[in-house]
């Protein structure tokens, strides 16, 4: 089928080039007609004998398509049939999910014999204690998530309290830009900030029951709060992340100033990528910067009175943190290896108020004192986690918070301050966890908890986490 | 003479301004069949990038930072679909901040929507194990799926990159002429295991037998996704004992004792499929893939 039209083309083609040979002489017009000749048959030789290779193709190709095609159409019969998609209201409901969790816990010491805090550090405010003794129920979260339109996606997490009379508190309320393009990504809402490497983990997806000493002294658990984040992750085949966040505050260490603008703003940059196809790592700097206004907590002076402490000032925190991650052949179903830590540094500066807390019990602090306050500490937590069967894991952490230094204006009495006494805080914390699937997990949790001057705290936890409905994504 | 010379250079100077620069489209597959049969299909004028080997289960993947920094540059993205990446696809490509290739858009392809799905569930509960409510995911393993998907993504490739639409044309042409010869070829070789009875580590081979006739007696996994205990293994080889599967087939990335200790009990021969491209030495490309798929069927089953 191709013969007729390229011997056309030719025969249109050669006169055409020969057209500039009419001012030659009658020699020089015959040879170039004999070598047009010779060249035409060449062509058409050849020209033959491609079309018979091509239609001996074309006969087998032939066979080969009848047999195939008579598979194709018993197949093809059904296959329109399964794009139907149900037309109803609820096809566009959102996708629900709800974490269930609950523990046993046994704890030597009673958390709720004295305030608990953990020493040498100001106090967050934040989760911070162990459970109650015994039964407990964890928080209950629903999450509920759905494209908004093309534009925007909506999240949000809702946090349900075990305790009777605890109203519910949302815990992530976001929308999030669907492919801005360019690599740029922007929230808006009460976000999980960005920083670090589990602070944008729901505490279920945690590989420990709580939340690493760092965590609890520097954020009082996580930093989230109401505002805005910019993500631009940069066109190259390493990931390359950076990003910036600014709030309203609120969220330890910054506090709600009641001001137009910004109470509390963070950087941070990621950056990660594969060694081979075994490994994975992530790593990066955050920074988180505030100027807290009389952010509070109690405490008792030397006489043990309740007293109450102000800060105001500036706080800066840095996070180093790193992930890497191994399994073989990079399948994670049958064994892996995960090493993580991250490195808090913190330093504030400003004025420590010290006054009564209840004006009818007197206390050192009575009239108020206040004078300059600055510290430099720092913390961190290292922990491994090892998968050695498909469904157990084994973990260890350890923590280690150093007091470094706090200085106190003259005015200021350490002994009425013992809560910012030196003290260095560690803990030492093994698991084996079990998840017969992907939904459902229990886990068995020892901590030697030295994290409160005295005796270390022996804490055992069994705890389960189970995930209903929407089959959600984890973070990296 | 000079300025005909200029003129047809300034000429093609200003068309091939015209054109934007001739760079490849990138192209992000989830799992090795896609990416090789994108391969096939784009040439020269693709860059593959393949987010999991031939030796991993895709449905148990990270949202790596290596995932997301190649879905930012991604111009297509071609999944399986049908929740088998839902573990990770969504996320990444939320967190890479690339319009083009959401779900949606002409840069997101989904393979399962151009086959027809085996086993949906007609009830949908987690007590059923790892089920997808779309049908098994698992479409790769029909040659016949492979040829219905080449054809939708040589178009979507042609959608995106018109300039190169004959080149997709062609390669379509000449890779469905090949694959159909090649399935007619699999096909003769494979016509002894018609009607054999099989028995699965996962559910992972139902296209597979759909095409060849083998029938699935049972699987080692109680239920899809669940590791086999010792107690359902044994109550599974009494229940198929006087069928007499005359193998046990799973995937390289499947744990290997469950069926080893299931050969042992019943005498049916272990079958280690690659299951996908690079599941296994000779499964280079495409054509290896079932060429080794029915080479091992066949020395196997008699």
């Amino acid at each position: 089928m191709f013969k007729p039209r390229i011997s056309w083309a030719m025969m249109i083609a050669l006169p055409l080039f020969s057209v500039p040979a009419f001012a030659a002489d009658n020699a020089d017009l015959k040879a170039l007609r004999e070598e047009i000749s010779r060249l035409r048959d060449s062509y058409e030789s050849r020209i033959n004998s491609l079309e018979q290779r091509l239609a001996q193709a074309e006969t087998s190709a032939g066979k080969a398509e009848a047999s195939a095609a008579k598979a194709e159409t018993t197949a093809a019969a059904a296959s329109v049939a399964a794009t139907a998609r149900p037309a109803n209201e609820a096809a566009f409901n959102p996708a629900l999910s709800l974490i269930l969790s609950g523990m046993y816990t046994n704890l030597k010491d009673n958390p709720n014999k004295r305030p608990y805090a953990i020493n040498g550090f100001v106090p967050s405010n934040g989760e911070v204690a162990p459970p109650a003794r015994g039964f407990s129920l964890g928080e209950s979260e629903l999450a509920v998530s759905a494209n908004i339109d093309h534009y925007f996606r909506g999240q949000m997490t809702l946090a349900l309290p075990p305790e009777e009379g605890q109203s519910p508190t949302v815990e992530e309320a976001f929308i999030q830009t669907l492919g801005l393009s360019n690599g740029l990504n922007l929230k808006a809402g009460r976000i999980l900030s960005g920083v670090g490497y589990m602070n944008e983990q729901h505490a279920h997806a945690w590989d420990f029951s709580d939340a690493p000493l760092a965590y609890k002294a520097f954020f009082g658990g996580q930093q989230r709060g109401e505002g805005v984040q910019v993500k631009w992750l940069a066109p190259t085949d390493t990931f390359l992340e950076v990003g910036v966040e600014g709030g309203k505050g609120g969220s330890f260490p910054s506090t709600n100033n009641n001001k137009n603008g910004f109470n509390t703003g963070s950087l941070f940059a990621h950056i990660g990528g594969d060694v081979g196809i075994e490994n994975s790592w992530r790593t990066g700097l955050s920074f988180v910067s505030s100027k807290p206004q009389n952010r509070s907590y109690t405490d008792a002076d030397a006489l043990s009175v309740a007293t109450t402490n102000s800060f105001s000032g500036s706080s800066k925190t840095w996070i180093a943190d790193g992930v890497w991650k191994w399994a073989p052949n990079g399948d994670a179903t049958q064994r892996y290896l995960k090493v993580q830590g991250e490195y808090f540094a913190r330093k504030e500066n400003g004025s420590l108020t010290c006054a009564d807390a209840d004006a009818a019990k007197p206390s050192n602090c009575s009239g108020g004192r206040t004078d300059h306050f600055d510290s430099s500490q720092s913390g961190f937590y290292a922990q491994a986690v090892y998968k050695f069967a498909p469904t157990w894991r084994t973990g260890y952490r350890y923590d280690r918070l150093n007091y470094g230094t706090v200085n106190l204006g003259s005015n200021l009495n350490a002994a009425d301050m013992p809560i910012l006494g030196k003290y260095n805080p560690s803990r030492n914390t093994v698991m084996v966890d079990w998840s017969p699937s992907e939904f459902s997990l229990v886990r068995l949790q020892y901590a030697r908890d030295s994290s409160r001057s005295g005796s270390p705290d022996d804490q055992i936890w069994l705890h389960y986490i189970v995930s209903l409905g929407a089959h959600g994504a984890h973070k990296y | 003479m000079k300025k005909l010379l200029i003129r047809s250079l300034l000429w093609l100077a200003t068309s091939a301004a015209a054109f934007p620069a001739a760079a490849a489209l990138n192209v992000f597959a989830t799992v090795p069949e896609w990416g090789a049969l994108t391969q096939e299909l784009g040439g020269d004028k693709v860059k593959v990038f393949t987010a999991t080997n031939g030796l991993q289960d895709p449905h148990h993947v990270d949202a790596k930072p290596s995932l997301i920094a190649r879905l930012r540059n991604a111009d297509l993205v071609v999944a399986t679909g049908a929740e088998l990446e839902i573990g990770w696809l969504p996320l990444a490509l939320r967190e890479s901040g690339n319009g083009k290739a959401q779900p949606g858009q002409a840069g997101y392809f989904e393979a399962y929507q151009y086959v027809r799905m085996l086993e949906v569930p007609t009830r949908l509960d987690r007590a059923d194990g790892d089920v997808h409510a779309a049908g098994n995911p698992h479409i790769q393993t029909d040659p016949r799926n492979i040829l219905k998907v080449a054809e939708a993504l040589s178009k979507r490739l042609t959608e995106l990159d018109g300039a190169n639409a004959a080149v997709y044309q062609d390669n379509f042409k000449s890779f469905a002429d090949k694959w159909k010869k090649a399935i007619t070829r699999w096909e003769t070789a494979a016509a002894p295991l018609r009607g054999k009875l099989v028995v699965s580590q996962h559910k992972a081979w139902a296209y597979l037998y759909d095409w060849l006739g083998l029938k699935e007696v049972g699987t080692l996994e109680p239920k899809p996704g669940v590791e086999p205990s010792i107690a359902w293994l044994g109550e599974l080889a009494g229940r198929v004992a006087n069928q007499q599967p005359r193998a046990v087939i799973r995937t390289a990335y499947n744990p290997a004792r469950p069926a080893e200790w299931f050969s042992q009990k019943t005498g049916a021969p272990i079958v280690v499929l690659p299951f996908t491209v690079g599941g296994d030495e000779q499964s280079k490309d495409l054509f290896g893939l079932f060429d080794d798929t029915i080479a091992r069927l066949t020395a196997a089953i008699h």
